[in-house]
């Protein structure tokens, strides 16, 4: 009866400001029956793993349009299972071009969701890809 | 009282129409939805007539074209005297690679340079600072100090082109590189002409890259009001964004309303300087969007020069014609560009120049297909430019002054706007002002709940978008090469930035940034000692420091 929501990060690393992405997808995965907690603009991966932990989150998304993709994801994967956090999905929303998806599945980032994607399609991939909690 | 219209004849023959040729048409065949609504998710009516533009007094509301209130455009020749300043947006890599696409665009026509800089250089960081790993020279051209700068305009003279900078939190910064690389190649700064973007409302409200708390850096930007009306009169100090606003998920009437109230705002705070308003206001100028909506961006930019120069003249007193004539440059829509079947893009980014262009725009830049990929490639910038160049020279939509003048359907969708935006100014005026209205979250809001409406209706298919949610094609490789930004740019940054360090005078730069300091905490223009630290080789992040350490910082409320 009591089961546990799915608990989401949405995390912003980087400089940029462009937020719209990151805010219309926590909106979205709260109504779709999550809880969603959304960093800020500006975290570091240090914040946003130090987050993950202290809000015990199930998945952690990450928005990132600038291009610095390749330098911020692989240390928030890595950071994260340092903490012991291994069953952790890691998602990444944003401008990513073709030839990075592969080397940032490689490095531990489950899915990556490219301009167009639908917020359903998201809610429904980390329902299915959660690890499951009582 | 109640004044009893009679029905006109056009009225009686609107009725006898629905009546007659309509309602057996509807019987035959119903209509493809059940309501049509604009990409800002606003109702469209089936038809326009007469009776929608009843209430238009034509010498009070349009005017001829240069005429008070200009909603036909501030020239009276429009585009026949001169076409839009044709203005590429571009900047990445490092300042050798942006010199170098400066001068290509130059070659192939373009007619005026606009800057793009890096996430670190918005944010006030040079390019060895940790926070700017990962992001130097990856969304524009990479700047630290006065010697990137230098190599930037290489060979491109200030007093013969006109360049747009796009920088805002450190904007005062970049006015000060942009002026001492003048002074180097010994042009005369009253003869120099140019734009800083310099909107921090829209930071606040929209782009998110600020770095002081919002009255300070207000206090920045009318700085560069005064110095500019006094030291560089044909230069553009602001340049008010409604671009950014409409990107973060805007509709077409929140893009308006924020945007000129943002104006309005940069107005008050000059007036209540000291500054002169026919001085310093015909030297704001203004930024919007073109997005997919034809005729409701048209309407927009009709509604925003009527407006502009009815607030000139209503809230402050304006006499002078420049004074409430409103200036514009224009943007085609980023944010409806699609990864998927990129080349569609280029159709779209078209049709978006066109409304720009039939609303009187003074400058367009046109993106590149390849834009919702990355930077744009040679190839893809020069498409875009050409875009504009076909429309300038071939489709004949420039040999007359506001075409689209007179539609039931335009004229009425510019009094929708131009009072949806005065309810909008209303509510902001009650709250205090912009800066208090920002303060309280109001229009970060209002944009974040249109975002989420759009993306609903883009979910529930009321909204189409070709390629995305119809006529998809699954499993299509990328059709385009897309330009890549490695890391060597940032090793190549932190060398020359190192070689800068070591040979400036070290003492010039501590007097500089002390004069700086010092002008900060007096409330002085903080113009003159900017000057003179980056005169001195001092770097972005060594003067935003400067100032970081008088103003303190902004921290974003939750909203």
């Amino acid at each position: 009866m009591n089961e546990r929501k799915i608990r989401v990060l949405v995390a912003k690393p980087g400089l940029d400001g462009h937020d719209r992405g990151a805010k219309v997808i926590a909106r979205a995965l709260r109504d779709a029956g999550m809880e969603v907690i959304y960093t800020g603009l500006r975290q570091t991966p240090e914040m946003i793993a130090a987050a993950a932990l202290q809000e015990d989150v199930d998945a952690v998304g990450v928005s990132i349009l600038s291009g610095a993709h390749n330098t911020l994801c692989p240390r928030i994967v890595s950071l994260l299972r340092e903490q012991g956090m291994t069953d952790t999905l890691v998602i990444l929303g944003g401008i990513v071009p073709q030839e990075d998806i592969a080397k940032l599945k490689e490095l531990g980032v489950a899915e990556i969701f490219l301009p167009g994607t639908s917020t359903q399609d998201i809610a429904k991939f980390i329902r299915e890809h959660v690890h499951p909690r009582t | 009282m109640q004044e009893i219209k009679e029905a006109s004849s056009e009225d009686q023959a609107k009725e006898r129409w629905e009546e007659e040729v309509l309602k057996p048409s509807l019987m035959r065949q119903g209509e493809r939805k059940l309501s049509f609504k604009t990409v800002s998710l606003d109702e469209v009516n089936r038809l326009y007539t007469p009776s929608d533009t009843a209430n238009i007094d034509f010498d009070r509301d349009l005017a001829f074209p240069g005429q008070f209130p200009y909603t036909r455009g501030i020239h009276a020749t429009g585009h026949r005297g001169k076409l839009w300043t044709m203005r590429q947006f571009a900047g990445f890599g490092t300042p050798e690679e942006t010199n170098a696409r400066f001068k290509y665009l130059l070659r192939e026509g373009q007619t005026g340079l606009s800057v793009a800089y890096d996430l670190p250089a918005l944010m006030g960081y040079d390019a060895d600072s940790p926070l700017s790993e990962g992001e130097v020279g990856k969304c524009g051209v990479a700047v630290s100090s006065l010697a990137d700068m230098e190599a930037l305009f290489d060979g491109i003279p200030l007093e013969g082109v006109t360049v747009s900078q796009t920088i805002n939190a450190p904007a005062s910064v970049f006015l000060a590189m942009y002026l001492v690389v003048a002074q180097k190649q010994g042009a005369d700064w009253k003869k120099i002409s140019g734009t800083l973007q310099n909107d921090i409302l829209k930071e606040y409200i929209a782009q998110k890259e600020w770095i002081y708390p919002i009255r300070s850096a207000m206090k920045l930007v009318i700085d560069t009001f005064e110095f500019c009306t006094n030291h560089v009169p044909r230069y553009n100090p602001i340049s008010v964004s409604g671009y950014h606003i409409r990107e973060a998920g805007a509709t077409a009437l929140q893009e308006l309303a924020f945007t000129l109230r943002d104006g309005i705002e940069y107005v008050e705070w000059g007036v209540r300087a000291g500054l002169d308003i026919e001085q310093f206001v015909p030297r704001v100028s203004f930024f919007f969007n073109a997005h997919n909506d034809f005729f409701e961006e048209i309407a927009k930019y009709r509604a925003a020069r009527r407006m502009w120069a009815r607030a000139m003249r209503d809230r402050f007193g304006a006499r002078y014609e420049r004074t409430m004539q409103m200036r514009f440059h224009t943007q085609t829509a980023g944010v409806s560009l699609t990864v998927q079947q990129p080349l569609n893009n280029i159709v779209r980014v078209a049709i978006q120049a066109l409304a720009g262009v039939l609303g009187g725009t003074q400058s367009l830049h046109t993106d590149a297909f390849d834009e919702a990929l990355a930077l744009p490639t040679d190839k893809a910038a020069l498409i875009a430019l050409r875009t504009q160049q076909i429309i300038a020279e071939e489709t004949g939509v420039a040999n007359t002054v506001d075409p689209l003048g007179g539609s039931y359907f335009v004229e009425a969708l510019t009094n929708k706007l131009e009072e949806g935006a005065l309810d909008y100014f209303d509510r902001i005026d009650k709250m205090g002002g912009m800066v208090e209205a920002v303060e309280k979250g109001f229009p970060q809001r209002e944009i974040q709940e249109s975002a989420y409406q759009f993306q609903k209706a883009l979910e529930r298919g009321d909204q189409t978008i070709v390629g995305v949610n119809k006529y998809e094609m699954k499993d299509q490789p990328q059709e385009v090469p897309t330009l890549v930004i490695d890391e060597s740019v940032r090793q190549r940054q932190l060398e020359r930035l190192e070689r800068t360090r070591t040979k400036r005078d070290k003492g010039a730069v501590e007097k500089g940034l002390d004069s700086l300091r010092m002008a900060a905490q007096r409330g002085d223009n903080t113009m003159p000692a900017t000057i003179e630290a980056v005169r001195a080789y001092a770097t972005l992040g060594e003067i935003c420091s400067a100032l970081r350490d008088v103003y303190g910082i902004y921290e974003e409320p939750a909203i």
